[in-house]
């Protein structure tokens, strides 16, 4: 009896999951009567409201890499580098500040960092840089990278401190500076961790919400600059189920776009878990 | 000073300045919500209904959102996740299906959580018919909890010794005896502690209950499950991009940010305390 309980919760998680694919296939594959797939996937046009309408993704699909890509090349630096500094500089006192902070930058929930991108942020941003607009591209990414740092950070840290301390011992006893040994032994022994960590905090990027649909800017187009205002997939989602009607071919071309969204988290799960993590096992 | 050493001088400082860039960041933003959203926190912003198409009052009424969502859906998945991770640790068979239990596990860790919203909306919304509601919105943030819901339990329930379950096995007790009494007692702060750490979470998710739970403005307060509310996160976005009147609204939006993250940071607080002390007490 007990045991049955337990069993059919964990059976739960597995339906949901199928739950989850079954309703994002039975809503999303129906556009494909309104337009073929390689359009779908291939024509920059997307003007869902329009008529005859327009249900092309490529400039929300590449919104959302140019943010992700963004995000990631200030959250690498940074989460890393703290990750680096906790696990192979810092004294106990300096770690006993610097984990908190990091800490504390992960729980604050993404539409307080949405509001500070578009209150604070975007102004000072056409300010400094005499832009036209301060919501785009550019100041998503900022945001965005600063609340991957600590998913790369915290998971970075974990795969540097598996690296055994006789690694580091033997490296110092040749000769080797501190940081010839980070470079040269501690990382190269942790990469698959590290990279690991970054696959972690790609997926998470390219799927937040909230940060994208207030501060990306929302024009449908490929962007020229980063500066340029961009529609991230999970933006068009958020900010256009609200307006379809149930079971128009807009409401379908949404969940095809959410197809899409989870199969490149999906992957990028799958990857991380069957090359990275495993090898470290 | 050597090559070498140059490289590791920079190499050292280079890292220093990420961390420094990282602290100042998290610096500016604090000072920028709490100076502009702390002169907004009065009494009466917390205890009254928002006023003139919410340009001016309080926020009480998402503040009863917040707690009601919080707690049915935290409610649900708890005993849901405490559960698995039972079946996961104790029972662990056939080792095909806990398999595929933990691939499912990590995969819905990695779906984004507007994905949630758009199966809380066919499911709950139009399959069970449960409307924009404050029952839709909790299963749909209960299932999007659940994956760290599980891995928490889970972790808590395989720190608990296992003298101490072969201990109260040899007393002859039964496994579900043994789960009951020995386990799960032993596991609970640390679950508490993972639970803790969720309710931070679903308290300040916005994408989730955007089809499925939340309205802009709503001057009474909900009376049943089968209402809609308002509730903290999604007025922070509404109050940013709905409405005319940013000059009175924006400050709004700082108000309830504030209030946001005072009750996101005081929870995920407690849930630091009760891990410090059990690690102080813990004698195994």
């Amino acid at each position: 009896m007990f045991k049955g309980i337990t069993y059919t919760a964990s059976l739960f998680t597995i339906i949901v999951l199928f739950g989850i694919i079954a309703t994002l296939f039975s809503e999303g594959l129906p556009i494909l009567k309104h337009v073929n797939i390689k359009d779908f996937l291939t024509s920059p046009n997307w003007h869902p409201t329009h008529f005859p309408a327009d249900f092309g993704i490529l400039s929300l699909i590449v919104g959302s890499l140019v943010v992700t890509a963004g995000a990631l090349i200030i959250a690498i630096p940074l989460g890393l580098g703290s990750a680096i500094y906790i696990s192979e500089i810092a004294g106990t006192r300096s770690k006993e500040i610097i984990k908190p902070i990091i800490e504390l930058l992960a729980g604050i929930p993404s539409v307080v960092y949405g509001l500070f991108g578009m209150a604070f942020l975007s102004p000072f941003l056409i300010k400094v840089f005499g832009i036209p607009t301060g919501l785009n591209a550019f100041s998503a990414s900022i945001v965005l990278g600063v609340m991957v740092v600590p998913i790369i950070s915290s998971m970075s840290e974990d795969a540097l401190s598996t690296v055994p301390r006789n690694l580091r011992e033997a490296s110092f006893a040749l000769g080797a500076t501190r940081w010839e040994t980070i470079v040269q032994i501690v990382l190269p022994a942790a990469r698959s961790g590290v990279v690991g960590s970054i696959m972690l905090g790609f997926g998470r990027a390219i799927g937040e919400t909230m940060v994208v649909i207030m501060i990306a800017g929302g024009a449908a187009q490929i962007p020229k600059s980063i500066f340029q205002p961009v529609r991230p997939m999970t933006a068009a989602i958020a900010s256009e189920m609200g307006e379809t009607v149930i079971g128009s071919p807009h409401f379908h071309a949404l969940f095809g776009i959410a197809i899409v969204l989870f199969f490149i988290t999906f992957i990028t799960n799958l990857i991380t878990e069957f090359v990275f993590l495993k090898k470290r096992k | 000073m050597t090559k070498r050493e140059l490289k590791q001088f920079l190499g050292v400082n280079a890292l220093r300045f990420f961390i420094a860039v990282t602290a100042i960041f998290l610096i500016l933003f604090l000072y920028v919500i709490i100076s502009k959203g702390g002169k907004m926190i009065s009494w009466s912003f917390l205890t009254e209904s928002p006023k003139k198409y919410m340009t001016e009052g309080g926020i009480f009424p998402a503040i009863v959102g917040t707690f009601w969502l919080t707690i049915i859906s935290i409610g649900i998945s708890l005993p849901l996740g405490v559960f698995t991770a039972i079946y996961m640790v104790s029972y662990g068979k056939p080792a095909w299906f806990v398999r595929s239990v933990r691939i499912a596990i990590n995969t819905l860790a990695g779906v984004p959580s507007i994905i949630y919203g758009l199966f809380g909306l066919t499911v709950f919304v139009q399959l069970m018919k449960l409307d924009v509601s404050i029952l839709a919105g909790s299963l749909t943030l209960a299932i999007l909890a659940l994956p760290v819901m599980i891995n928490a339990s889970e972790e808590a329930l395989r720190s608990v010794p296992q003298d101490f379950r072969e201990a109260s096995l040899a007393l002859g007790a039964t496994e579900r005896q043994t789960i009951l009494r020995v386990l799960l007692p032993t596991a609970l702060p640390n679950i508490l502690t993972g639970t803790i750490i969720s309710i931070g979470r679903v308290a300040g998710e916005t994408a989730p209950i955007l089809f499925t739970a939340a309205t802009f403005y709503t001057r009474r307060l909900p009376t049943s499950v089968m209402d809609e509310v308002m509730v903290l996160p999604y007025h922070i976005y509404a109050l940013m991009t709905e409405g005319a009147h940013a000059d009175k609204q924006v400050p709004i939006a700082y108000g309830t940010a504030v209030v946001l993250l005072a009750l996101v940071l005081l929870v995920s607080t407690i849930a630091i305390i009760i891990r410090y002390n059990i690690r102080k007490k813990r004698k195994w």
